[in-house]
């Protein structure tokens, strides 16, 4: 250890304690009801058909998000980022959404898409490099994809305190704001900005995070000496641990928690603890930074595992019904892989498109200066030119970028 | 026509923007019951409520980076960083996140935020109170970056700012606040002289000197100069700094054959060596002498009791003109 560096923390100084909110054990059996450490009560009350759904979509996204990992092996996606082992939390939260609710994804939640009703093809579309993941935010009421960690805490901020200037807040119609983050994220500034922000103006919005141990390499004792859901007690609002492998148990703190934000109670802070059982990226090898004994314990919370297993002993599905939804989630990942494998690289003209709202006589002249430049390559060839290769247009370059 | 000055012509366009769209929402560090520390949104919160023009905590980040909230909810957000220096917070929002979110979306979300900036030197403050960083955001695509230089400019073109649906970094040159000008308040939006339009501020046949903010008054200063030693420099106030509207430039400086550009800026890799370029490819046979600038050493800003030293003044723009007359 390096001088200076300082000690080791106490053991499970920012793990789990006794404040966790879960509703399904590991092995599948339900808590009635649970408390946080504020003593508010956290229950679900679904039908079967609700129950029997959020498994149906804990299975389709991780079947989605395995396709997004062999697709990148095959080297038809330039890097996937797998959400596999927070489906959880991912659904749980998701589905806690109204339809007037707004979510600011970072770049893993293609679960929290896929509740929203995106089409899934479109995470796809960016992760092969196609486009930047361009769905429209205000008409599906999910932010795109933001790279840049923590950066969409503040445009949530701001978009909640718009709801509260249109007056959208203090009825069971109001809105509210889910902004996703990660355990690395609260360490950037720009976190601590929209937590004071939302503190100060009071705005409707949820702060989930998920807390999945890891940032990239970097395990949470190095982002926070006291356990995250903590930290917002500073900033002047609650803050809550649920376990993230529970998908009853998140789904029961976001929605009280989004319902607060809307009757106008402020901001919510959710620490959804849970773990990457996958690699960061398909960059990243994982085997370098932690143990597999470590991976082994947290299988062993599986959330897909432990809500079938509540299914079974509640007798809510049958050997067919599982079966069927294997059946399904294969079907859907199948027709994205045809999909994905059909789309075609974007013509290179568009690069010039879309900077400006209307457009720019400048980047027309370099788009037209482009254009001939590539239609010179289609023209006969010219001896003059013997012996120099041209850029083939279009030739496809396998982009390999990383993603934090 | 009414008489006042660059700073009260702005807070002038400000309230005409708020009056004109309720949209229209002013955010920033003490520009609500101070009205800003130079007093630029002074009486806008009184008339328009702190619910439109509102105190932000101390977080130049935050401020730009809910703005982008706000925009995204329909909101026309204008952002005072209370000076130049303290924009580099924000930057990250800005290029990352301002500047790309029109691209990233293939058009499906505008942002049509003004960021105000009080900018350059000449004012005798501390460290982080003078820098002139346009460049850094001229550089980088999905923004447009302007400046006024005169009170009747900084009037039209705040509003012409706030109406835009594009981001727009707005540059205000502190030191020329107190300066007075005519203000026609009676004109029109729709009619007003183009935002992102060069303006010929002083005709002249010897050599075209361009300059933008505040130093668009030490080049009419050096062009009145040099008038007197029978030299006749053409003036032009470049206005818009990205994108650049440089035709008026070109047909100047194939009149002149010379070209002097001046920008407090430091002169490395800045706007200056840009137009140059451009200057050059469109000119090159008109030149009669390489097109020169005068501009910030390439140092960081000095002590205020340097800056007479590190700011372009009237002479070291006449010394260049006299470089290029001489070639």
């Amino acid at each position: 250890m390096a001088k200076g560096a300082p000690p080791t923390p106490p053991p499970d100084a920012v793990g789990v304690g006794t404040e966790l909110v879960q509703l399904l054990t590991p092995d599948g059996e339900r808590i009635e009801r649970a408390y946080d450490s504020s003593g508010t009560e956290y229950s679900v009350d679904l039908t079967d058909d609700e129950y029997r759904g959020l498994y149906r979509d804990l299975v389709v996204v991780r079947r989605l998000d395995a396709e997004g990992t062999a697709l990148q092996r095959q080297g038809e996606l330039g890097i996937w980022a797998s959400l596999l082992g927070q489906e959880a939390a991912q659904i749980g939260s998701g589905r806690a959404l109204r339809p007037q609710d707004m979510a600011f994804p970072t770049y893993r939640e293609h679960g929290v898409l896929y509740c929203r009703g995106i089409d899934p093809i479109m995470p796809f579309g960016l992760f092969r490099g196609v486009d930047h993941g361009a769905w429209d935010p205000v008409e599906l009421k999910c932010g795109m994809y933001t790279i840049v960690i923590g950066a969409q805490t503040l445009h949530a901020t701001g978009y909640a305190m718009g709801i509260a200037k249109d007056g959208k807040v203090g009825s069971d119609d109001g809105e509210a704001v889910i902004a996703y983050l990660g355990d690395g994220a609260t360490s950037q500034g720009d976190v601590s900005e929209s937590f004071v922000w939302s503190s100060v103006f009071h705005a409707p919005i949820v702060f989930f995070c998920q807390n999945n141990q890891y940032a990239i390499s970097e395990p949470i004792e190095r982002q926070t000496r006291v356990p995250l859901y903590q930290r917002s007690l500073g900033f002047g609002f609650p803050g809550v641990r649920v376990d993230g492998n529970d998908v009853l148990a998140t789904y029961a703190v976001t929605r009280t928690a989004l319902d607060n934000a809307r009757h106008g109670q402020g901001p919510t802070f959710i620490e959804a603890y849970t773990y990457r059982m996958g690699a960061h990226t398909t960059n990243d090898d994982p085997s370098r930074y932690r143990i597999a004994s470590e991976v082994e314990a947290w299988q062993a919370k599986d959330p897909v595992a432990r809500m079938r297993a509540f299914l079974e002993k509640q007798q809510l599905g049958d050997a067919d019904f599982f079966a069927e939804v294997e059946d399904e989630a294969k079907q859907i990942a199948l027709r994205l892989r045809e999909r994905v494998l059909e789309m075609p690289d974007p013509d290179p003209l568009q690069i010039f498109d879309h900077v400006y709202p209307h457009g720019s006589p400048e980047l027309d002249a370099q788009r037209d200066q482009y254009a001939r430049y590539l239609d010179s390559f289609s023209q006969a060839p010219d001896e003059s030119h013997a012996g120099h290769v041209p850029p083939t247009p279009g030739h496809h370059v396998q982009a390999t970028g990383s993603v934090r | 026509m009414e008489t006042m000055t660059l700073g009260k012509a702005i807070n002038a366009g400000l309230r005409r923007a708020l009056e004109s769209d309720p949209k229209v929402i002013l955010m920033g560090e003490d520009i609500g019951k101070l009205g800003g520390v130079f007093r630029i949104t002074d009486g806008l919160q009184k008339d328009f409520g702190d619910e439109r023009v509102i105190d932000t905590p101390l977080a130049e980040s935050g401020i730009i980076g809910t703005a982008i909230g706000l925009a995204m909810r329909g909101y026309r957000p204008v952002c005072e960083i209370q000076f130049d220096g303290f924009v580099y917070p924000a930057y990250d929002q800005i290029v990352s996140q301002v500047a790309k979110i029109h691209f990233r979306s293939r058009g499906r979300v505008r942002l049509p935020m003004v960021i105000r900036i009080p900018f350059g030197g000449g004012i005798g403050a501390v460290e982080h109170h003078s820098e002139s960083p346009e460049a850094y955001f001229a550089h980088t695509a999905g923004l447009k970056v302007v400046s006024c230089a005169s009170p009747s400019d900084a009037f039209w073109m705040i509003q012409q700012a706030v109406a835009s649906d594009d981001p727009i970094l707005f540059f205000e040159p502190k030191r020329r606040y107190w300066e007075k000008g005519e203000v026609d308040l009676n004109g029109s939006l729709a009619e007003a002289y183009p935002l992102h339009a060069s303006r010929l501020v002083c005709s002249g046949t010897d050599a075209t000197v361009l300059a933008y903010g505040p130093m668009v008054r030490t080049a009419l200063d050096a062009a009145a100069a040099a008038a007197e030693e029978g030299r006749s420099l053409e003036v032009i106030d470049l206005r818009s700094l990205s994108p650049l509207d440089l035709e008026p430039v070109y047909a100047s400086v194939r009149r002149t054959g010379r070209c002097v550009v001046v920008h407090e800026a430091p002169g490395n890799v800045g706007l200056g060596a840009e137009i140059a370029a451009r200057v050059t490819e469109e000119c090159f046979y008109s030149l009669e002498a390489p097109v020169l600038r005068v501009t910030g050493f390439d140092t960081p800003y000095p002590p205020a009791r340097l800056e007479d030293s590190y700011l372009p003044d009237l002479d070291r723009v006449l010394d260049a003109v006299d470089r290029a007359l001489g070639w």
